[in-house]
Parts: structure tokens; C-alpha cells; sequence
């Protein structure tokens, strides 16, 4: 019986996220006094999972699990379960396993708990604290059922190493035509920049910016940072930026950990999103914004004059620090 | 074409977070109820098959008596009928399990679902739905076109989108884009009558385990104080975030 982790790669390679929840997996197996064991699909360097503490890698080959399939992966992750008799599965909160979770909750009658933010606080009975009310509050859950599915936060845990030689060994699922009834037709996602879910720093901007032709200092000051960019809500409406970079309490959560916020005011809703980024810079002319009850750092100012200042700024910071 | 759209009724998203009995219970006290945001996109597109594609349009919601104003609203929004399981939605899975025996017994098409309710985020509603009655899924939907029997779902992933073919019967977990914010109705005086002479029906549980259960609450640690850099200062903030935060 060993705690089961879902390791999730891209073009064979682990993401960020893989190695924080081995290491979250590890934390729990210790608790159990077990090992973690980690099922990951056509991922190319899977003994580098031994770093993070994971003992047996079940590495899956499989040219038709290219493409990720909800309904597929969780039917692969739930015949892990059983091969290694998990009663503990771990996964990650990226848009991809937030899919596959309920399937896979349904097909294994577990009980499902996500937005975890630390280890467990027992193992029997097994509790575990998640964020609740848009992040505007924590709820200590109890698990019940025999097998249990713990989702884990992005950045809430962090990754730790925790060197072991991990085994590999190879799995095949047994999967039908009944396992692809959807089909995956066109995927349109930028590449080679940070993504919001991934991105250590975030930079987001508001409707003060006053339209969609002032996103160029925007997006120099996320490429000097190596940051994804991001907006509020009602920029996203207006149509001045794409929907995929609205985040908030109807948009997409931030977990970073730097988000700096340029002409939004920090509406409610907006900071449901955002509060469990580590560290945030505010940005904003209205020193009575709710924006600068939140965060950590502020200055009370046009972004029209501070943001460019700011990239050049940054410039020289990163020329002297290269 | 028959579509069933699941309504949560949740805390407003101004309200304030407070939890009582030794803080094991969310405290309603002052607190308005609406529907879940991300449901609300999902009963407008709902709207518009019907008005469009021609469909029929029940909303279900597991929730005690408490809850019938957030399901008149849907049904002065324009849904045909409604249906209200009496019970309290103890967790995600228990929910879905209530929902699968409307969905089975009214031999729904489609199912519309929010990605998640804004109180407890779960986010797992839909997907243990879909399961459970074998039908086909598509989270963080924000597009969807029915021709026939088949379906094109955009859902969101991270750091773009994706097309996804399939067929009826579908559920979906929906968000904004589905329709656009400027869609979204307001009930207006006529549609509030109407509403009157709709169908509420209301059913009991089917007996079910939950799985989960909150033991207790806690409230963020109330934040520090925000540390102001003049903006002719900017050396001051990367300072800051470099030897202070560490962060850059
Ligand atoms: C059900 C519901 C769900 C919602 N969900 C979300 C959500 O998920 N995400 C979200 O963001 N919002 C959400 N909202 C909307 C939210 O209430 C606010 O309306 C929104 O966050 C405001 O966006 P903003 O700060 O960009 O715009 P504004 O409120 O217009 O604020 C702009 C800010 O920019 C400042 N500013 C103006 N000019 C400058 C300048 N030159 N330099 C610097 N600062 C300047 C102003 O002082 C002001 O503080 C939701 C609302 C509802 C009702």
C-alpha cells in the first residue's frame, strides 16, 4: 500500500508541478509510514523523480495518451491505484488534473478534497486544510472514504528534495475505444512564454491602463521578468485582452510568487484570486484603492510614468546581477 | 432537445466570510444568496439553444427551502422547469449523486454545470456527474456548438485553449465565455410573473454517503501592513523585492 502521486509532463518532460507533488506525496508516505510511489505517462526522465523522494515510477508509453485525454488519464491513474493498492492519491491543480479528478473520484468511489495547501494535519482520520470561499477562508476537512484524493494547491506546498533511486518500471493500461469518446481537435496555446497556472511572477493589469494599446509596457515588463501577463475582469470583457488571462474569483487563480497589479483597484472578486500569490506590488494612482489593504508593496502613482521607469530600471538590475 | 442547467446557490461575491459555532458552521448571517456566477453563463447559453436551436430547459438545484429564490430567478430568466432536491449539499459527490437520478430519470441531452461554486470550489460536481451516468465531459467550457448529435467544446487549459469533439449526451463544467458578461439577463417583470406559474418540483434525497466533511474554519491571518515606496523611488522597490521578499 503505498501513496500514489500523478506526475504530469509535457513533451516527456516532468512540469514544475510534478516535482512539488512527489514532494507532497513523500511528506504524506512518511506520515503513513510507506512509500510513494508515481504514475506518470510518455514522461522521457522518469527515475528523476527519485530526487523528490519517490521510490517506483510507473512510467506509461503510449503514443495514443499524447495528447492529454480526461477521460484516458484517469482511467490510467485509477489502474495504478489498483496495481499498487493505493488508498492515498495525490495530484496537482492544473486545469488538465482538475479534469481528470472527478472522473477519476466517480470511477473509484473516493472522496476528493482540492485547493489543499499544507501536508495533512492527521492521517487517521485523515484531515486535510484547503482553501474555501474564493480564498476567503480555510476549512479543515476529514476524508472518509477508503480511498482518498488529495489536490494539491499550486506553490502551496513547494518542492523539496528528498534524494532516492527511484525504479522504473513500464504500464500498461488497458484502455478501449470507450476511454476516447472525446476527441482533442485543435489546441491553441501559446508557447515558450510563462502560463499564469505556472508563472513565478505575474504581471497583471487593469482597467486603468484605459485600453488595449497600452499593453506594450505590459508585456516588456513581464518579458524583463520572465513573468506571464495577466488583467481584471472588465479588460477581459471590453475585449482589450483574451479571456485565458482574466483571473479572479470567475477568472483564473494566481499562486505565484510575485503578482504585481498596474491600474486595478482590488475589487473583492479580483483578490479572490490572487491572495495566495506570496507577494504582491501594487501599482495604482488612488492611494485610497482597496488594492493597497492587500499588498505588500505599493506605489502610489501613474503607471504611465512608473511602469517604464520600472523596466528600465529592472534592466540595469538584471545586467548587474546576470 | 433536452437540456438540464444545475444551479448552486451561493454567497454573494461581496460577502463577508464568517463562521460560528465554534467555527464549524458558515455563518448566513446578512449574507445574500445568488447564483453561482459560473452557473449563470451556463443557464444564458442555455437560453440561447433554446431560443435559437429550439430546446426545453429545467434547472435542478440540491438545497433546502432556503434556496427557491435563487431557482425562481432561473426560472423568471426563462428555464421551463425546476426541480429542488430537498437536502443539504453536504459535499461534491453527494450532490452529483442527487443530480444523477434527475438526469436519468429526465433523459437529458445536455447537462450544463459550472467549472465550480464559489463557496466551497470543489470543482467536482460535473465531472463525477458525467461519470456516474457515463456521458461525455468537458471542463472549463467556453464555447459550445451543437450540431445534430455532435458537440464542439472550446475548454480552457493552461496558457491557452482547446477544441474537443464529442457527442450527446454531454456535460459540461461552464464559465464566462460561454456567453459573454453582457448577455447575462436580468429578470424583468413579465418573466417574475411567469415565473409564479412554473413547475417547482420539489423531491427527496436518494439515501447517499458523502465523503467529505468539513470538521472546521479558519480565517486568513489578517495582512500587514502595505510597505509605500515613493514612485521617483524606484531603486527602493527592486531593492526591496530583491533583499527583502526575495522574489526577483
Ligand atoms: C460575480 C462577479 C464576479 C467577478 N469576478 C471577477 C474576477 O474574477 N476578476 C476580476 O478582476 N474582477 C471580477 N469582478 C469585477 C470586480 O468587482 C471589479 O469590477 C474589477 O475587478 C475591477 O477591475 P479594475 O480594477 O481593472 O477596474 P477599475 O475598478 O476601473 O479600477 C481601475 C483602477 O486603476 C486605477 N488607475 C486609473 N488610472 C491609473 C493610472 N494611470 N495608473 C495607475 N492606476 C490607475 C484606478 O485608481 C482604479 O483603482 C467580478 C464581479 C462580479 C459581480
Amino acid at each position: 500500500m503505498s501513496v500514489l502521486v500523478y506526475t504530469e509532463s509535457e513533451n516527456g518532460k516532468f512540469k514544475k508541478n510534478a516535482h512539488e507533488v512527489a514532494s507532497y506525496a513523500y511528506e504524506v508516505a512518511k506520515q503513513l509510514g510507506t512509500t510513494a510511489t508515481a504514475i506518470a505517462i510518455n514522461a522521457s526522465k522518469a527515475e528523476e523523480l527519485g530526487d523528490f523522494g519517490i521510490s517506483k515510477v510507473l512510467n506509461v508509453s503510449n503514443d495514443q495518451l499524447k495528447t492529454f485525454n480526461a477521460k484516458a488519464f484517469a482511467q490510467v491513474i485509477g489502474q495504478a491505484a489498483e496495481k499498487e493498492t493505493a488508498k492515498v492519491i495525490i495530484l496537482s491543480s492544473s486545469a488538465d488534473t482538475k479534469f481528470l479528478a472527478p472522473i477519476l473520484t466517480a470511477q473509484l468511489k473516493a472522496g476528493y478534497v482540492p485547493n489543499v495547501v499544507s501536508a495533512p494535519e492527521s492521517t487517521s482520520p485523515f484531515k486535510v486544510k484547503r482553501t474555501v470561499f474564493s480564498n476567503k477562508g480555510f476549512a479543515i476537512t476529514e476524508i472518509s472514504s477508503e480511498i482518498k484524493i488529495v489536490g494539491v494547491s499550486n506553490n502551496a506546498f513547494g518542492s523539496a528534495e528528498n534524494k532516492t533511486t527511484a525504479a522504473v518500471e513500464s504500464f500498461e493500461p488497458n484502455l478501449g475505444d470507450d476511454s476516447f469518446t472525446s476527441k482533442s481537435i485543435e489546441i491553441d496555446k501559446v508557447v515558450g512564454k510563462a502560463t499564469i497556472a505556472d508563472a513565478d511572477i505575474v504581471v497583471s493589469g487593469g482597467r486603468g491602463l484605459k485600453g488595449p494599446e497600452n499593453w506594450g509596457m505590459i508585456e516588456e515588463l513581464a518579458e524583463v521578468l520572465g513573468a506571464a501577463t495577466a488583467c481584471s475582469k472588465p479588460v477581459s470583457d471590453l475585449g482589450w485582452r483574451p479571456h485565458g488571462e482574466h483571473v479572479g474569483q470567475t477568472g483564473k487563480p494566481v499562486a505565484s510568487n510575485l503578482y504585481i497589479a498596474i491600474g486595478i483597484s482590488g475589487a473583492i472578486q479580483h483578490l479572490a484570486g490572487v491572495s495566495s500569490s506570496k507577494v504582491k506590488v501594487v501599482i495604482n494612482t488612488d492611494p485610497e484603492a482597496p488594492f493597497f489593504k492587500a499588498a505588500d508593496y505599493g506605489i502610489v502613482g501613474d503607471a504611465f510614468e512608473v511602469v517604464p521607469k520600472l523596466i528600465e530600471k529592472l534592466k540595469e538590475f538584471k545586467a548587474q546581477n546576470a | 432537445m433536452k437540456i438540464l442547467v444545475c444551479l448552486s446557490n451561493v454567497p454573494d461575491t461581496t460577502s463577508k466570510i464568517n463562521f460560528t459555532d465554534g467555527d464549524t458552521k458558515f455563518d448566513t448571517n446578512g449574507v445574500q444568496f445568488v447564483i453561482n456566477p459560473n452557473d449563470e453563463f451556463g443557464l444564458t447559453r442555455a437560453m440561447w439553444f433554446k431560443e435559437k436551436q429550439g430546446a426545453t430547459v429545467h434547472v435542478a438545484t440540491v438545497g433546502e427551502a432556503s434556496t427557491e429564490p435563487t431557482i425562481r430567478k432561473a426560472l423568471a430568466i426563462g428555464a421551463d422547469e425546476a426541480i429542488r432536491v430537498n437536502a443539504v449539499p453536504v459535499d461534491g459527490f453527494f450532490v452529483a449523486e442527487q443530480l444523477a437520478e434527475i438526469v436519468k430519470n429526465g433523459e437529458y441531452d445536455l447537462v450544463i454545470a459550472g467549472r465550480e461554486s464559489i463557496d466551497y470550489n470543489g470543482g467536482m460536481v460535473p465531472g463525477i456527474l458525467a461519470t456516474l451516468l457515463g456521458m461525455n465531459f468537458v471542463n472549463t467550457c467556453i464555447s459550445l456548438e451543437i450540431d445534430g448529435n455532435n458537440t464542439t467544446a472550446t475548454r480552457e487549459i493552461d496558457g491557452g485553449k482547446e477544441k474537443i469533439a464529442t457527442t450527446l449526451p454531454l456535460i459540461i463544467g461552464g464559465q464566462k465565455g460561454l456567453v459573454a458578461e453582457s448577455d447575462l439577463r436580468i429578470p424583468n417583470m413579465r418573466g417574475i410573473m411567469m415565473a409564479r406559474q412554473k413547475k417547482l418540483n420539489v423531491v427527496e434525497p436518494t439515501s447517499s454517503n458523502s465523503a467529505t466533511a468539513d470538521v472546521k474554519f479558519e480565517k486568513p491571518e489578517p495582512k500587514g501592513k502595505v510597505t509605500l515606496v515613493d514612485a521617483d523611488n524606484i531603486d527602493e522597490l527592486i531593492n526591496l523585492l530583491h533583499n527583502e521578499a526575495k522574489v526577483i
